[in-house]
């Protein structure tokens, strides 16, 4: 018996993988738009399970409770509420297929160029104890400014929605 | 904490097997455990859930099927076998998919739900070291799991092609979408005092110090506030808009049958469990005794009924209590209407749940200036 047997980790990576690239496919592809709505689940969650081998466990954890649980279900709610969602079927024709071959080929060639010629940086590979203190640490330290502008727009947008949801007629 | 998944591994390593190989063999353990957990869980809540609604009604419920030929006495356990047969006539029960129905997402969405309700237990603690997997940010990963579920009842509603599934589906998913807040913001309260998200470390921290609903004024209101919004989480009654049935039949499950029916409702008990469990968890001080509040001269006595074994049993019965505590809204409140249910939960949970925080902010400030 001399059958190499592949770690786990790099089985379930590239099984990853491969859920990311078919769902994200079917996202484009699919005629149905509920369907790619569905499809972007399992991008989501592949994605969140890309985080969790980079050892960053809190950022997976927001990915799915920000993008599934928030952002999905805003797009789906969305598209429910489209009037006639079973004829509305998405045009997903090509057009200029030439040029448009060419030009996805030289991106494809220039991102395989940075990324065989950039001197990646490789992290630790010892799994840290947690990365939400320093997170939190970060957020409140090195960029509170940015993290208070953000908050600032949140706020701006909840109060934009609260003032266009509000009755005309009220006084 | 160790998990149980790493106690295994241990347990398991003088067969020599390759360390991926026996991973993939072992983890079978945990999940048929939760799966197991799960079943039995709702089998006996529907049964129970029954004979309370009975005793609050004065009439008797299930009384006809035996288990065995054991037929039971005049209340509590005659019927014992009724949840058994209505899960075997539900297993066995046509599976029916109306026409003009999206066939694979209908099929898709009670798995999206049941995937959701069964990973959140992976990080849900049964005890001390009684964790599938314990992580650094349970109680983030809690709340990020079970907001899986939500597109599961979308997309149920949405795919069944009906009216009164797209209601009840819509209704369930502004709700739950909204009561989310209010429970992360009390949740939040405990990660804020202890400084961890991590389940264990929270009940060390109330070992040490006291249960954390007791810890101040304002987790006191935390936890009501977490309550209330959990029974809303799971739809029950007073809040069950989304599967009224005097309005919408059964909400967006209208169209299921059978097994797809079963998931549904398997999944519905084990959220309201496992909403227990982190509420007795988070508040109520886990797997200790309540001995121990009490027992304020002698600590670490044997009287006390400390301990990882009796953990379970202390925690299991502040869990089931709690879900006693839902049955029991369910036949004491009315049905809220819809805009009294967001009413309760945008002008009033969240602005106290905020000030909550604000009030305990000060609070742990102070404290440590002063007691400690």
């Amino acid at each position: 018996m001399s059958i190499p047997i592949p770690e786990l980790s790099v089985v379930l990576f590239f099984g990853i993988c491969g859920l990311i690239i078919a769902s994200a496919l079917l996202v484009v592809t699919s005629p149905n738009l509920v369907h790619s709505a569905v499809s972007l689940l399992f991008t989501f969650f592949g994605v969140a399970a890309v985080y969790i081998f980079l050892y960053a466990d809190f950022i997976a954890a927001t990915q799915v409770i920000i993008y599934v649980g928030g952002i999905l279900v805003l797009i789906i709610f969305g598209v429910m509420l489209t009037n006639k969602i079973e004829n509305a079927r998405i045009d997903s024709k090509t057009n200029n297929q030439i040029p448009g071959i060419v030009f996805t080929l030289s991106m494809l060639a220039m991102q395989f160029y940075i990324i065989l010629n950039t001197n990646w940086k490789i992290a630790e590979s010892e799994p840290r104890d947690t990365t939400v203190k320093e997170i939190g640490n970060l957020l409140l330290g090195k960029y509170l400014l940015p993290f208070e502008v953000i908050s600032i727009l949140l706020l701006a947008s909840l109060i934009g929605a609260a003032m266009l949801s509000r009755r005309k007629t009220e006084r | 904490m160790t998990s149980v998944v790493d106690s295994l591994l241990n347990l398991f390593s003088f067969t020599g097997l390759d360390n991926s190989i026996l991973l993939i063999l072992v983890l079978h353990i945990p999940a048929l455990s939760i799966f197991l957990v799960m079943v039995v869980n709702a089998t006996v809540a529907v049964y129970v859930e029954r004979k309370v609604a009975a005793f609050m009604q004065d009439r008797l419920g299930p009384m006809e099927v035996g288990l065995f030929g054991f037929k039971g006495g005049k209340k509590f356990w005659g019927g014992i076998g009724q949840t058994i047969a209505d899960a075997i006539k539900l297993l066995t029960k046509e599976d029916i998919v109306p026409d003009s129905a999206d066939k694979k997402l209908m099929l898709l969405a009670p798995f999206i739900i049941f995937i959701g309700a069964f990973l959140t237990f992976i990080a849900v603690p049964f005890s001390q070291n009684l964790v599938v997997s314990d992580f650094n940010i349970g109680v983030f990963y809690i709340m990020a799991m079970s907001s899986v579920g939500v597109i599961g009842i979308i997309i149920a509603g949405w795919s069944s092609n009906n009216k009164w599934s797209l209601y009840g589906s819509m209704r369930a998913a502004a709700q739950i979408v909204s009561y989310e807040i209010p429970i992360g913001l009390s949740l939040l309260l405990a990660v804020l005092v202890v400084g961890s998200l991590n389940l264990g470390d929270i009940v060390q921290w109330q070992a040490e110090n006291r249960w954390f609903i007791f810890h101040s004024p304002f987790t006191f209101i935390a936890f009501f506030i977490f309550f209330i919004s959990v029974v809303a989480e799971t739809n029950r009654t007073p809040f069950d808009i989304p599967e009224a049935e005097s309005e919408l039949v059964a909400g967006w499950m209208t169209e299921y049958s059978g097994f797809k029916w079963a998931i549904f409702f398997l999944s519905e008990y084990a959220n309201m469990m496992i909403v227990s469990i982190v509420a007795s968890v988070v508040f109520l001080g886990g797997w200790l005794s309540p001995f121990a509040i009490i027992n304020v001269g002698i600590p670490n006595s044997w009287m006390i009924f400390d301990g990882p074994l009796i953990g379970i049993i202390w925690l299991m019965s502040k869990a089931l209590f709690l879900i006693f505590v839902m049955m029991w809204f369910r036949w004491t409140f009315p049905r809220l209407r819809v805009d009294q249910l967001m009413y309760l939960c945008w002008k009033v949970f969240i602005p106290f749940c905020l000030a909550n925080l604000f009030f305990v902010s000060i609070w742990e400030l102070i404290g440590g200036l002063f007691f400690k």
